[in-house]
């Protein structure tokens, strides 16, 4: 009987864990890591990134993606959709083509794959045959035209990927009629372009390498023109109106051709180098838009002068007299226009590290703010901080901020409007704040599936740096040729290291925001509406307190400006502390409520009150004999380390990459590496010498008992890599003489946990076991107040367990232990709060935790019990490992690459994930129509696939 | 009590012993010039006379520092008893023909918690008599500590061997490296490869070493009972250093002609402590600079895992000292006086001044592993 019970316990805890966690990847934030391929539906309004990883990824309107990863671990090289249809044809780079289409499913659109296909030529012939180089999306939408490298085009029906082989246009068929005095008719080469009269569908034209091009009718399988063009061709434009060919050349030249002459030499018409004279690059792409009544737009990439720009990544726009060159920061993957009523609209550039919108109907063509895909990493990530449920007001603010900062960006609503975004409006507004090498601080509108930015604080203002003097270096000047003009925001170089943001806090109630940086100094911000001049007190602090015998071999402190600076409305300094070794900051907490900032670095914490601008308390917690910590090649280390990592991950992530299937070959290449070389690992138990043991892993203000059972008090928590525990009891002057009364510290309690593993979290329990609030969260009526009467408890988190105390004496009640039953050791942790999927009114809160196996864990509060366990991270991924952060939901955001964060929940409710419908286009004319030439109307509009053929990069 | 009245006290005891003696429920106090004692007959006798019993065949033992029972019965490790005593020296007498005190690692704390230590006898402590057997007597430890053990030989296949190594408070390294290797495994479907953790080097002088019980290529196959297999080296690595205070490591020795054989399971006992062969002379005891384990105190080295809780060191400051910023640096420099080698009584404040402000002294007593709850 008793046995029975308790089953039935036990799966009623079962039940409820399901009711409450539920573990799902649910929506990438940010810009794809190593995009290579880019394509457009006008159709469905939809673009394309493939990646080199084999993931392709759809955006339409906001809030509007669909994901799929190929099977292949091959970068994608080309993708197509397929004209007045809702599949896309991807090519991989291991020759194979993939048909994808979004399917509806209980009222929303997936992307599944649903067929592949890899060309077969004729038994022994050379794999050059049937290497697919150029694709043409017929605008039947039945037919796919694959060009390959040795100069046949093949012809597929689609979607089941029939070879239509008596339709094939083989080498010999066009190099028979090719004319006997062109120049390079023993060897056409590869095919380099296919493209589809805009009038015609029967008529393409065939470019190959070498330079020829053919105009072949599809339906009398017979060439009707020859183009010969001697330079080698890289791309082939068929204008609107079917009267034109544009070709662009690897001499960085283009020629016009017209369509139907009968004498081929006069059918150049115009052929012209636009940055000439010199020797220039290839122009890759070309394009020209017609507009109603005014000269076209002329759209081409590259064809820079070799020698003096030969390494911009540039798009020339020419229209009329207005020519720019539009300078980018990386490397031009590819651009096309959206689909426009009349006059195009916008150019829309993908570039290695971002997307460009130019809208080209303002005056100056202004940049397009994109609502998705920023480039997070425009200055690496080097932390980020996440706040849930951001009050209106505050929220209001910072986006009146934002607002000022933006004006640069076009009116212009976001040209690209495909599908529906039918996903709930988000239940709270969240923000994620990001700290980027260069100084700055993002502010990022975390609430939905859109990553949006908001707000940009950068904190370089506050301190001298060289990059002052040559602010105005890169401003083109009056005529320059070609007349460059730098768009994007991606730049990935740092003038000054020590900006580097290490810890964010912001308070959600009062707007203060405090933030450390690399160089040991910790900034304390006010949000502002209105722009401000002020000088920033700067104080510095000395946290080895008189420690002799040493020598910071680190950086120095920053060079603090003494003259007011003006700073815009937002967020503006109006305290800095500057720590003494100006080592980077580990921790960092605010109490808005008490007005006091905890930091803390490798040497010791401080605790600095913003309100009387000056230092309460100084507490070095080095080991004298620690000569790693004092002399501090820390950050010198961390940053070569760190570089390299990246350097790794690169390389790792950019074609080996981690799909599931892989993971038994990779065990077995480990283990040959290991009989190679053997690396080994000492066994010993940490002691006080190791270094860095004073380093301030975790900083905690509570309102707790302390000191007596009866009277709580303000303290401060600070844990450290030896495993060591302060509390320090603070006293707060009354409300009325919080200004002039000093705060005072004195440590009440020093904890060393006998396993000396690092403290990473410490969190103050009530008498219901519940984590304390934040400040200020019980005066906005936004939490429960603590319960004051029961006894409080301290659940100190190290990296190799968890560890519950009695409060104020202190005394071990339980523990979890994770190291030394599986290995893996806790790298991040949070507190998170779980609602019941079944229960409007039960709630849990709970522990997240991350290992460094890359594990999520929940453990239970005040009980501390394991509840679920799910893989999350590769364990291999030290840097995504280390970027994670959580919400107070269950919620967790972490780096999968430099540029983009990965979301997850762990809860059944809080569920933020893309839900969208695309419908298929209106115009299924040709649903039924059997595969033929002839019948099609030419009033159709056929410019679908035109900017997609030609995938240059 | 006040600072400057325990600073008095500790210049006295820098010359002067505090001994406590108990001899069944009877206790002596007496004092002890540090320098002018002479050799173990001479304390032997006193102590008879002292508790009136003289003539009664009695055996000696002391508290070190890190709680263990050891033996005083020679010149030699009675000078060790004096130098560690610093300055309270306590001395537990038991008559010869009674129960005897089991000598070793834990063993006060076991009895002071009452936990029957029959069952671990004669797994972990080889060298005790036991129960069972009253005709095998082994003699009384000589000065020895118990360092390494083989357990569980019992439950274990003939190839694997089960080794406790016991990081006391000393400064011994575990002293041992592992690495990655290639495992051959028979299963039913032929001779297979797998990964498995090798060891892969002992540090001279280290723990491990001086055991005898590991040895270079041993594969290791659990730790602190659990199974490694599938565990990267990172892992096994960590659970090792988070499990360094009772480490257990269940291996497969590479020399498979040592092993235990269960037809010898009574004798397993003497095996392991054939292995024990450190000597507390040998290893540098941190005695002499550390601070000492107030008798009114638990006595601690946790190291069986229910214990280890109470092996964090906790100090409070119940006396609330200002602490101001305007006035520490002053303070510090104040408080950064010599060593202070002695506490003589349990005193909150006195004590978390000196850790919280003393960097040198902080660290000696922290290296020790104990536990001061004040």
């Amino acid at each position: 009987m008793k046995r029975f019970r308790r089953h039935g316990h036990e799966t009623q805890r079962d039940r409820l864990k399901q009711e409450l966690y539920q573990f799902n990847k649910t929506v990438e934030h940010g810009f794809p890591h190593q995009p290579s391929a880019l394509g457009y539906s006008p159709s469905l309004q939809l673009l394309a990134i493939g990646t080199r990883s084999g993931a392709i990824k759809l955006y339409g309107a906001p809030g509007v993606e669909f994901m799929g990863l190929h099977d292949e671990n091959a970068a994608v090289t080309q993708v197509h959709f397929m004209p007045h249809q809702v599949e896309l044809v991807t090519l991989l780079d291991d020759n194979s083509l993939h048909m994808w289409t979004l399917r509806g499913h209980k009222g929303l659109s997936e992307l599944l794959e649903i067929g592949r296909f890899t060309l077969t030529g004729p038994p022994g012939a050379p794999p050059s045959v049937t290497r697919v180089t150029s694709v043409l999306a017929h605008s039947s939408g039945e037919l796919l035209l694959l060009g390959t490298e040795g100069g046949h085009v093949f012809i597929v029906e689609v979607p089941g990927f029939r070879e239509l082989e008596e339709r094939n246009i083989s080498l010999d068929q066009v190099a028979n009629s090719v004319p006997e005095d062109y120049i390079g008719r023993r060897n056409l080469e590869h095919v380099e372009s296919l493209q589809e009269n805009p009038v015609n569908p029967n008529q393409v034209v065939l470019g190959y390498g070498r330079g020829l091009m053919v105009i072949w009718d599809l339906e009398k399988q017979c060439a009707m023109q020859h183009i010969p063009a001697t330079q080698q061709l890289e791309s082939v434009w068929w204008t609107e109106d079917g009267e034109y060919i544009i070709s662009s050349h690897s001499d960085g030249s283009y020629c016009r051709w017209m369509v139907g002459g009968e004498d081929m030499n006069d059918d150049e018409e115009k052929s012209d180098i636009p940055y000439g004279h010199f020797p220039c690059k290839a122009i890759s792409k070309i394009v020209q838009l017609p507009t109603e009544g005014g000269p076209p737009f002329l759209l081409f990439s590259g064809g820079m002068p070799r020698a003096s720009y030969g390494d911009r990544h540039c798009i020339t726009v020419i229209h009329g007299k207005t020519h720019v060159a539009l300078d980018f920061t990386s490397r031009i993957i590819d651009f096309f226009y959206p689909a426009a009523h009349k006059d195009p609209s916008a150019l829309v550039v993908l570039v290695e590290e971002e997307l460009v919108v130019i809208d080209l109907q303002t005056e100056g063509w202004p940049v397009i703010q994109t609502p998705y895909l920023i480039p997070l990493h425009s200055s690496a990530i080097t932390c980020s901080h996440h706040i849930s449920a951001i009050p209106l007001k505050l929220w209001e603010r910072i986006i009146a901020a934002g607002a000022m900062q933006y004006t640069h960006y076009s009116k212009k609503p976001w040209p690209i409007t495909g599908g529906q975004n039918l996903a709930p409006d988000p239940p709270q507004r969240d923000l994620l704040l990001t700290g980027h090498e260069d100084g700055i601080v993002n502010f990022w509108d975390a609430s939905g599936v859109c990553l949006y930015p908001m707000y940009k604080l950068s904190t370089a203002g506050v301190f001298h740096t060289d990059s002052d003097l040559n602010d105005n270096m890169n401003q083109g000047t009056e005529g320059e040729w070609p007349p460059f003009r730098k768009v994007g925001c991606f730049d990935p170089y740092s003038d000054d290291p020590r900006l580097g943001i290490q810890k964010i806090h912001l308070c959600k109630y009062s707007g203060y925001l405090t933030v450390a940086g690399t160089a040991g100094q910790i900034l304390v911000l006010e949000l502002n509406d209105e722009a401000a001049e002020q000088t920033v007190e700067a104080k510095v602090v000395d946290l080895l307190q008189g420690q002799e015998g040493f020598r910071w071999k680190g950086h120095t402190r920053l060079d603090v400006r003494e003259e007011p600076v003006l700073f815009p409305a937002g967020f503006q300094p109006f305290a800095l502390v500057q720590c003494q070794p100006p080592a980077v900051v580990t921790a960092l907490t605010l109490h808005s409520e008490w007005k006091l900032v905890a930091f803390g670095t490798s040497h010791g914490f401080g605790l600095y009150d913003y309100q009387q601008r000056n230092n309460v308390l100084i507490k070095c917690t080095l080991n004298p004999t620690d000569q790693v910590a004092l002399e501090g090649p820390l950050s010198r280390v961390k940053s070569i380390k760190k570089s390299l990592r990246q350097s790794f991950r690169r390389i790792r992530r950019s074609r080996v990459s981690l799909r599931k299937h892989h993971v038994n070959n990779a065990a077995k290449a480990e283990l040959a590496e290991m009989e190679l070389a053997p690396v080994q690992r000492k066994i010993e138990a940490r002691s006080s010498d190791d270094s860095f043991t004073g380093l301030v892993r975790t900083l905690y203000f509570a309102d707790t008992f302390l000191t007596d059972s009866s009277h709580n008090t303000p303290s401060l928590w600070a844990g450290t890599n030896g495993g060591c525990v302060f509390a320090y009891m603070l006293r707060l002057p009354p409300a009325e003489h919080r200004a002039e009364e000093p705060v005072t510290a004195h440590q009440a309690k020093e904890i060393q946990l006998m396993h000396r593993a690092p403290v990473v979290g410490i969190v103050v329990l009530d008498g219901h076991g519940a984590p304390l609030p934040e400040p200020l969260e019980v005066a906005h009526d936004l939490a429960r107040s603590p319960d004051m009467h029961g006894s409080h408890h301290l659940l100190v988190i190290s990296e190799e367990q968890f560890k519950v105390f009695t409060l104020p004496k202190v005394s071990a009640k339980m523990k979890l232990k994770l190291t030394a039953i599986d290995g893996s050791r806790v790298r991040r942790v949070g507190v998170a709060w779980f609602g019941s999927s079944r229960t409007e009114d039960y709630g849990e809160s709970g522990l997240v935790v991350l290992t460094n196996q890359g594990d999520l864990h929940i453990v239970s509060l005040p009980h501390i019990k394991m509840q679920v366990h799910y893989p999350c991270i590769r364990r291999e991924d030290v840097s995504g490992i280390a970027s994670c952060v959580f919400t107070k939901y269950g919620q967790g955001f972490y780096l999968i690459s430099p540029s983009e964060f990965e979301r997850f929940s762990l809860s059944t409710r809080y569920l933020v994930e893309p839900r969208c419908l695309v419908d298929a286009p209106r115009q299924s004319f040709n649903q039924h129509r059997p595969p033929s030439f002839g019948a099609s109307s030419p009033q159709r509009r056929v410019m679908e696939h035109a900017l997609l053929n030609d995938e240059s990069e | 009590m006040s600072r400057p009245q325990s600073r008095i006290g500790i210049k006295l005891h820098q010359h002067v012993i505090e001994v406590k003696s108990k001899f069944e429920a009877e206790y002596r106090r007496f004092a002890l010039k540090r320098n002018s004692h002479g050799g173990f007959q001479e304390f032997y006798h006193l102590l008879q006379s002292l508790h009136l019993i003289p003539g009664v065949e009695v055996l000696l033992g002391y508290a070190d520092i890190h709680g263990d029972l050891l033996p005083i019965n020679n010149d030699d490790n009675f000078h060790k008893a004096v130098s560690s005593a610093n300055p309270l020296l306590r001395i537990i007498i038991t008559k010869k023909e009674d129960e005897p005190e089991v000598f070793g690692t834990n063993s006060l704390q076991r009895r002071k918690k009452g936990l029957g230590l029959t069952g671990l006898r004669t797994a972990t402590i080889g060298s005790t008599h036991s129960r069972h057997k009253p005709s095998l007597l082994i003699g009384q430890p000589q000065d020895f500590r118990q360092i390494s053990s083989i357990i569980d030989v019992d439950i274990l296949p003939e190839s694997h061997r089960r080794v406790r190594l016991h990081k006391h408070g000393t400064h011994k390294p575990l002293g041992f490296y592992i690495r990655d290797g290639v495992s051959v495994r028979v299963t039913p479907q032929g001779v297979e490869k797998v990964p498995g953790v090798f060891i892969s080097r002992l540090v001279r002088g280290g723990l491990a070493e001086t055991t005898g019980l590991l040895g270079v290529n041993d594969e290791i196959l659990e730790v602190n009972g659990i199974d490694v297999v599938g565990k990267s080296l990172d892992q096994v690595t960590d659970m090792m250093v988070a499990n360094s205070h009772n480490l257990i490591v269940t291996v497969k020795p590479s020399n498979q002609r040592n092993n235990v054989t269960h037809r010898v399971t009574k004798s397993s006992g003497s095996v392991g402590s054939a292995g024990s062969s450190g000597s507390a002379r040998d290893s540098p005891s941190p005695a002499a600079q550390s601070n000492p384990i107030t008798a009114s105190n638990s006595i601690a080295e946790g190291d069986s895992e229910d214990e280890e809780d109470d092996c964090d060191l906790i100090m409070e400051n119940d006396s609330l000292l200002t602490h101001q910023v305007i006035n520490s640096n002053l303070r510090d420099s104040h408080d950064l006086r010599p060593l202070p080698q002695s506490i003589s009584l349990p005193n909150s404040m006195a004590a978390s001044m000196i850790s919280n402000h003393n960097g040198n002294s902080e660290e000696s007593l922290r290296e020790d592993g104990n536990i001061i709850s004040l």
